[in-house]
């Protein structure tokens, strides 16, 4: 399958939505930590030089600032990589933005392997963990362009904080232009009856490929995108579950706490079917490019194949 | 204590050594953090040329000084020394960011010969240097610390926890650099967050502190020994420089923190280089 690459890079698209909302909305409010131009919230900087806030390097007075702005009705926007944005900074995420119920919206770049030159140091595998167990924390990875400026709206107008977790870069495109969506609500891309692949993030193309390379064996796959991974939609789950008893998760982030933990919370519970999950397989991340990296952690179509036939094994045994 | 004008030539030339290692290294990959890079390079020629103890054959040699290169973005310019001084093949520079490398863009003890501690998320060597200097103290060893903040770097929180601490644990076996390269990565520090006047907020935390030009080799030795031979206080220098120094595509712009740029940019700034001391390439 051959996916078109988006010619505007995630970053671009997520920035050029917030100012549309920004300008119907005085309240909303951008902070960054040193990297407006690896962000390109300086182009918001440009256009509403009065709400928006380069603190320099320090996140975690970022994140407590935030929380102090949204105090006073402000709709607070921070921005940093990942790695910085959640994992730096997850005290005060936790206690004056998520416990003091000030609704901080967290937006973290570079996750996983997309950190890829910065390296090791940078590659937040953990973030979707971290935040996730944090009471009233909604988090979502958005796939495309089209579900990030569809969304956007919708996750200003949320009272409660709110962590996105953005690739920069220019996505693959997946959905058609005018597609709408739900937070809380996944995204069934392909039919099949035989296993169900959950995936978010970079690894949803691989899901696609995954389940095209399949179909040319006979095996039917189908594909939900579960962009909100919390709160996740256990209906969606656990009826994918009833009719095609298997399911493989495929994140970018470690298979502990993430998605596919996630999942297997939610199917164990109330369903429980033969389950794989492809992931980085607690290890931290290294240096080199996206390609090399999701070669070196089996974060390919290749490895969700393969954990596909793995559990089709497991349901028909 | 005064440098030898034979000394000071010596260690020009591997600065200038050090810099065009550092272009060949980040040559290979068309991208990296090259004014942070740049503007540290006389610093390391000090220290690795005349000031630290060390083994390249030993990297973890228990009688060596620690380098903390809290700036950890700077890591290829460390990288170039290390292999400048024999702690691994000067061919590994090629390596930089490669997929299994052992040369990724941040320092890693873990992956190379010399680097003595994991740094790259901003304002973390401050404490890590400092948990270094205390824990040989306890064992009453002679080791010195070397400690590398940027300035950017400074608006960390943590920085000032460590400086606080530090001021009062009185480590006479530390001394820290700023990198005080006026430049961060959006831009000039006095646009983002300014730090006003570096030098007394380290005073007033209880450190002796000294300010030079950190592209003088004489200065940043002297100020070494200087620091050195004050007893019972913690060191700070504040190196004055020049982010992207000496770098024909990198010094005087304002957005160097990292950039791209190709093989022809590499040699004709590496060929500067070259023509600066005299004979021409
Ligand atoms: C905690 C943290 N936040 C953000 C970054 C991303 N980052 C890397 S370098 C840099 C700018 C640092 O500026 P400075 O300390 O002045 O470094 P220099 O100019 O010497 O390269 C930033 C924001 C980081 N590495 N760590």
């Amino acid at each position: 399958m051959r996916f078109s690459i988006d010619e505007v890079a995630m970053k671009d698209a997520y920035i050029d939505a917030l100012m549309e909302l920004a300008e119907e909305n005085p309240q909303i409010v951008v902070l960054d930590a040193d990297l407006m131009n690896s962000n390109s919230t300086i182009k918001f900087l440009k256009r509403f030089p009065e709400r928006a806030i380069n603190v320099g390097v320090q996140e975690a007075n970022m994140l407590g600032m935030a929380a102090g702005l949204a105090a006073v009705g402000k709709i607070p926007f921070t921005h940093t990589f990942a790695c910085f944005n959640a994992r730096r900074a997850l005290d005060q995420i936790y206690m004056s933005v998520a416990y003091a119920q000030l609704p901080v919206k967290i937006v973290g770049t570079d996750p996983g392997v997309t950190a890829a030159f910065n390296g090791g140091t940078h590659m937040p595998l953990e973030d979707v963990g971290f935040l996730r167990g944090i009471p009233t924390m909604t988090v979502i990875e958005p796939v495309d362009n089209v579900m990030m400026r569809a969304i956007l709206p919708q996750v200003a107008a949320m009272d409660t904080p709110v962590y996105l977790r953005v690739n920069r870069k220019q996505p693959v495109k997946i959905y058609a232009p005018g597609t709408e969506f739900t937070i809380g609500k996944g995204k069934v891309l392909r039919d099949g009856d035989d296993l169900t692949i959950v995936a978010t993030g970079i690894l949803v193309p691989e899901a696609l490929e995954a389940a095209e390379a399949l179909a040319e064996e006979g095996i039917g796959a189908r594909v939900i995108n579960m962009f909100t991974i919390k709160p996740i939609d256990a209906e969606l789950l656990i009826k994918a579950a009833q009719e095609t008893g298997a399911v493989v998760t495929a994140e970018n982030h470690n298979v502990i706490n993430g998605l596919g933990s996630a999942v297997a919370e939610v199917l164990s519970q109330h369903h429980p079917v033969p389950m794989e999950r492809v992931g980085v397989q607690d290890l931290f991340g290294e240096v080199g490019s996206v390609e090399y990296l999701q070669q070196r952690f089996g974060l390919t179509s290749e490895a969700i194949v393969e954990k596909a036939k793995a559990v089709l094994g497991r349901k028909n045994s | 204590m005064m440098l030898e004008r034979e000394e000071q030539q010596r260690l020009e030339e591997l600065a200038k050594e050090i810099r065009i290692a550092t272009l060949e290294e980040f040559g290979h990959l068309g991208f990296g953090h090259i004014g942070g890079a740049m503007s540290i390079v006389e610093l390391l020629a000090v220290l690795y040329g005349k000031v630290m103890r060390y083994k390249p054959e030993e990297p973890r040699w228990d009688g060596r000084d620690w380098l903390v290169l809290s700036k950890g973005h700077a890591g290829p310019a460390l990288y170039a020394t290390l292999a400048l001084k024999g702690f691994f093949p000067y061919d590994m520079l090629k390596t930089l960011n490669q997929g299994g490398t052992n040369l990724p863009s941040h320092a890693d003890r873990n992956k190379t010969p010399g680097v003595d501690m994991t740094t790259g998320s901003l304002g973390q060597g401050m404490s890590t240097g400092l948990g270094v200097a205390l824990g040989l103290k306890m064992d009453g060893k002679d080791n010195y610390v070397y400690l590398v903040l940027g300035d950017g770097e400074c608006q960390e929180g943590q920085i000032w926890e460590g400086a606080l601490y530090g001021g009062n644990a009185k480590l006479d076996n530390l001394i820290v650099f700023v990198d005080y390269n006026k430049q961060q990565l959006d831009g000039y520090v006095d646009n983002i967050n300014p730090l006003g006047d570096l030098r007394a907020k380290w005073e007033t935390f209880g450190w002796f502190a000294q300010e030079v030009d950190g592209h003088d080799v004489a200065q940043i030795y002297e100020a070494i020994r200087r620091a050195q031979e004050v007893e019972g206080k913690s060191s700070v220098i504040i190196l004055h420089t020049i982010k992207g120094k000496g770098c024909t595509f990198a010094e005087g712009v304002e957005f160097n923190h990292h950039m791209r740029f190709t093989k022809e940019q590499i040699e004709q700034a590496i060929a500067a280089l070259k023509g600066a001391e005299g004979n021409a390439v």
